[in-house]
């Protein structure tokens, strides 16, 4: 036991990785349906992105570079934790720059910058159902994936229009991949869908804890259910990015004082940094000009 | 209520459907032709094989032997119990209606009653939320329910305007054959005599077919053209509804009839 | 000035660092040994066995020391190390049966072959603080020669009599299924069902079972035996032709005697439930039994009205690594939903202002 145990390249161990691969090469093969695997315990909490963990254990090789966010940032505690984890485990070069990335790993975001074929962006997901808040049971939902019965689907967008005026839906917005299944795009605005679609990248989904695998192939169709005269939309922001003045990107708002002071800088990191250095500035920067 | 629907093909052929539960007989043996726009009444006591016999006219239950040939809308006849499982979901989305004793096995009791009779237009793939709310609104108002209530959930309903709604729901999309389990029962006699004044215009307004199952020898009176009536799950006799009530041949009948008052 | 939060790193590492000194805590406190755990608090070391599902007690008692005696995460650790362990195979099933027994109680028959034994418990104990446990002297226990007297199980014997039913009709040749390797697929077979009660949380179970006898899927069960000990672990080794023994295990077993079941064909006959766990942990294995007999309600044709009854809601729920890490993952940032929330929330405000005034103004 003092022995410290060896542990595999990218820690999961190669017949764990052949049986993930198998999922995965299923999941490409029909997109956006979620296949069942045997989801290992990893040495990071289930709802943590143990599911992302995995599919990256299984693809990534000596040769890849690997960039981990989460929020859209490259230095939140947890995306800092799983990188450090591969860096140990599987001694692989990390970037935080989204085009040198070969593999992303992300929660919650979709990075500004479009991204390439031969990236892949692998995605942690907690719940993947999409029906599940609809109706609780594995059993059913399998059945109602299987007979495509997604009425029940509209009708929620249907009770919120009917209550609110309009979709309520603001993240894990739920769309429909290749005119097939319908697929949970993990809890990211629904600012990204759109950039899910016809997507050069491959996209993969892990969740752990539900021992589920789903892909979105390189471009494919992935579309927002919507009501014809309430189409799906994204959200927009009445003020650019504080500091480097980018519009028709995700903000995060942060709050200033307690007297309702706050601004909004991107929520993606990296391309407000390589923004910033291209000499792109916001207002705050511009206050920082003048002082 | 007399018709005449010998000039047009039946839409549901049932032939020697028998249904056991091990070695208990639900039905046995039974045979019948249902035509487009004709009612029908199954009338029996508890145990008799009424609802086993309406379980396995719609699927829900496999007979253990016989065939139920439906028209399809494209004219071919097929065997229910040979559509896969897509098919008859399909079925029962469009073409079938499905209307229980109990409306809250018949709505979704969590969302409001637009939603409720909109659901099936959606699962058609009606994409339009002003076509599926003018459409529910109609429906609303043709069952009898302000327009004012299309936002609350039918937890907030009476029992008549659950029945009601759960008939909404059924026929928003234009069914061709309503399976009826005791449409009226559980409900106070005032509020019956309404829902069957309703459920009457509606059948002979859409030229509906309709397999309705109850106890109520009132209920078969008023809705239905033909009746069968069933005893220990077998189909003891048939015919026209008034020839039957006013000239019962089977004792067991005779006893039934007499057991009421006459309507 | 606003400055974007750096340095995630050095914080973690901070917090790690921190997190090691109060785990060591005052260090003219001499440090625990794992030894010491294991001996002394031998109970919780079951725990992380038995919901870990790896037995071996110096491994659960260096995660309970690493875990500060959090015996969720010890279980965690334990777990984590586990999916690293190369498989070599499967164990023949272990006999009960033969088992040097420990304890054994039966509350079904006064006395029976084998005899009735308290062994180690709890049981009778008036639960006062004594303090003189705290670094007191023991004195030896008293032994004596064992009996030879054989212990059969008391649902053997009522099998014989035809009065039990059969320990389950499977297939013998059937392949035992493994949650580990595959996933779970509901409706579960019962070997699977067990598998997860065996790993599943004590507290939950606790509760479940609890609620079975308070009417929520009544059972009418009885503790027809209970047995703690060890049982020998055989390994077929396929070059050899035989089983080898590998070594002893302790682990507590619990058979329920439930209410009976018969038909035309069949007469009536006691039905049971099952629970077996390592190590001693007896109300573990009495709450499984009880929750492996309600989740049986199907097979038996009884209507599945309680939650304890409901196999998806049940399995679904019991693992306490899989609860514990999505009830914390909530405290991870989701400053990106809430955003999305935020901005619609206070669109919908302000129509709804916008709206009012208007109404006002008419």
């Amino acid at each position: 036991m003092n022995a410290v145990a060896q542990y595999n390249f990218a820690y999961l161990d190669e017949q764990t990785k052949r049986m993930i691969r198998r999922a995965i090469l299923k999941a490409i093969a029909i997109p956006g349906y979620q296949v069942p695997f045997s989801s290992r315990e990893m040495p990071m909490p289930y709802g943590w992105g143990t599911g992302g963990v995995q599919v990256t254990a299984s693809i990534i090789g000596p040769d890849d570079v690997l960039k981990v966010i989460d929020q859209g940032a490259d230095d939140t505690t947890n995306a800092v934790s799983i990188r450090a984890f591969f860096a140990k485990v599987a001694q692989v070069e990390t970037t935080t720059h989204t085009a040198d990335a070969t593999i992303i790993q992300t929660r919650h975001r979709i990075p500004e910058k479009p991204l390439g074929q031969g990236q892949i962006l692998v995605y942690q997901v907690p719940i993947p159902e999409p029906l599940r808040f609809l109706e609780p049971r594995e059993t059913e939902t399998r059945k109602m994936h299987a007979l495509e019965e997604y009425g029940l689907m509209h009708v929620k967008l249907y009770e919120d229009i009917a209550r609110h005026g309009r979709i309520a839906t603001t993240y894990a917005y739920p769309v429909k991949v290749e005119g097939r299944y319908v697929m949970d795009p993990s809890p990211t605005p629904k600012f990204d869908n759109p950039k899910m679609h016809m997507s050069a990248a491959l996209q993969l989904f892990g969740a752990g804890r539900e021992h589920r695998i789903y892909a979105v192939p390189p471009y494919t169709e992935v579309v927002s259910l919507d009501f014809e005269d309430h189409p799906f939309t994204i959200q927009h922001f009445e003020e650019p990015c504080a500091l480097c003045g980018a519009e028709q990107v995700y903000l995060d708002e942060v709050i200033l004082d307690d007297r309702g002071g706050h601004m909004y800088v991107c929520s993606d990191t990296d391309n407000c940094e390589e923004r910033r250095s291209a000499g792109h500035v916001g207002t705050l920067g511009m206050q920082e000009a003048a002082e | 209520m007399s018709q005449d629907f010998s000039h047009q093909d039946p839409l549901l052929r049932v032939e020697g459907l028998t249904k056991y539960y091990g070695s208990r007989l639900g039905c046995a043996d039974v045979s019948f032709e249902l035509w487009p726009g004709e009612v029908l009444a199954i009338v029996g006591e508890s145990g008799s094989g009424k609802t086993t016999l309406l379980n396995s006219l719609s699927a829900t239950l496999e007979p253990t032997s016989g065939k139920t040939m439906y028209r399809m809308r494209d004219g071919q006849w097929r065997n229910i119990y040979d559509l896969s499982e897509a098919e008859r979901r399909f079925l029962f989305r469009t073409d079938w209606g499905f209307v229980h004793q109990d409306a809250a096995m018949g709505l979704r009791m969590g969302v409001s009653a637009g939603a409720n009779v909109g659901e099936r237009l959606m699962a058609v793939g009606d994409r339009n939320y002003g076509h599926i709310r003018s459409t529910a609104l109609d429906w609303l108002g043709r069952v009898e329910i302000a327009a004012d209530r299309i936002d609350d959930q039918p937890r907030s309903f009476s029992g008549g305007m659950r029945q009601r709604l759960q008939i909404a729901r059924n026929l928003v999309t234009g069914p061709r054959l309503v399976f009826m389990d005791e449409p009226t029962g559980g409900l106070d006699v005032s509020v019956q005599a309404r829902l069957l004044d309703l459920l009457r215009g509606l059948v002979g307004e859409l030229g509906l077919a309709a397999i309705v199952v109850t106890h109520d020898l009132a209920v078969a009176r008023l809705l239905s053209h033909r009746m069968m009536v069933m005893k220990d799950g077998h189909v003891i006799e048939a015919g026209l509804t008034d020839r039957v009530l006013d000239d019962p041949r089977e004792p067991y009948t005779q006893l039934l009839v007499s057991s009421i008052l006459q309507v | 000035m606003y400055v974007a939060v750096k340095g995630g790193e050095a914080a973690i590492a901070n917090a790690h660092a921190l997190l090691a000194d109060r785990r060591r805590g005052d260090r003219s406190v001499p440090a625990l040994r794992l030894d010491q755990i294991v001996e002394q608090l031998g109970l919780a070391v079951d725990r992380a066995m038995g919901e870990g599902s790896l037995y071996d007690k110096e491994l659960a008692a260096l995660a309970l020391l690493q875990a500060r005696g959090d015996l969720i995460e010890a279980i965690f650790l334990v777990r984590a190390y586990r999916t690293t362990l190369p498989r070599f195979g499967y164990s023949n099933p272990i006999d009960t049966g033969t088992m040097l027994i420990e304890r054994r109680i039966s509350a079904t028959f006064k006395d029976l072959p084998g005899g009735q034994m308290l062994g180690p418990t709890f049981d009778y104990t008036h639960r006062l603080l004594d303090p003189s446990i705290a670094g007191g002297e023991v004195p030896a226990p008293i032994t004596r020669e064992a009996d030879t007297e054989q212990a059969p199980r008391v649902t053997d014997m009522l099998g014989r009599q035809g009065l039990m039913e059969p320990d389950g009709d499977t297939d013998p040749d059937r392949e035992v299924g493994d949650l580990t390797r595959e996933p779970l697929d509901f409706p579960l077979d019962r070997d699977l069902r067990l598998q997860a009660l065996a790993r599943g949380d004590e507290g939950f179970l606790l509760a479940l079972g609890y609620s079975t006898q308070r009417g929520y899927g009544r059972s009418h069960p009885f503790v027809g035996e209970i047995r703690i000990g060890e049982v020998e672990v055989e390994f077929d080794i396929p070059e050899l032709g035989f089983a080898v023994s590998l070594g002893r295990v302790r682990v507590t077993e619990c058979q329920m005697v439930n209410q009976f079941k018969g038909s035309a064909k069949v007469p009536p006959q006691f039905t049971r439930g099952y629970g077996l766990v390592f190590g001693q942990a007896e109300r573990k294995a009495m709450a499984m039994s009880l929750v492996d007999r309600a989740l049986r309600a199907r097979e038996f044709g009884e209507d599945v009205v309680a939650p304890a009854q409901d196999e998806e809601f049940v399995i679904s729920h019991s693992d306490n690594v899989q609860a514990t890490g999505f009830v914390e993952h909530l405290k991870l940032p989701h400053y990106v939903d809430f955003q999305a929330e935020l901005d619609l929330i206070r669109r919908m405000r302000a129509e709804h202002d916008a709206a009012d005034m208007k109404e006002a103004a008419e």
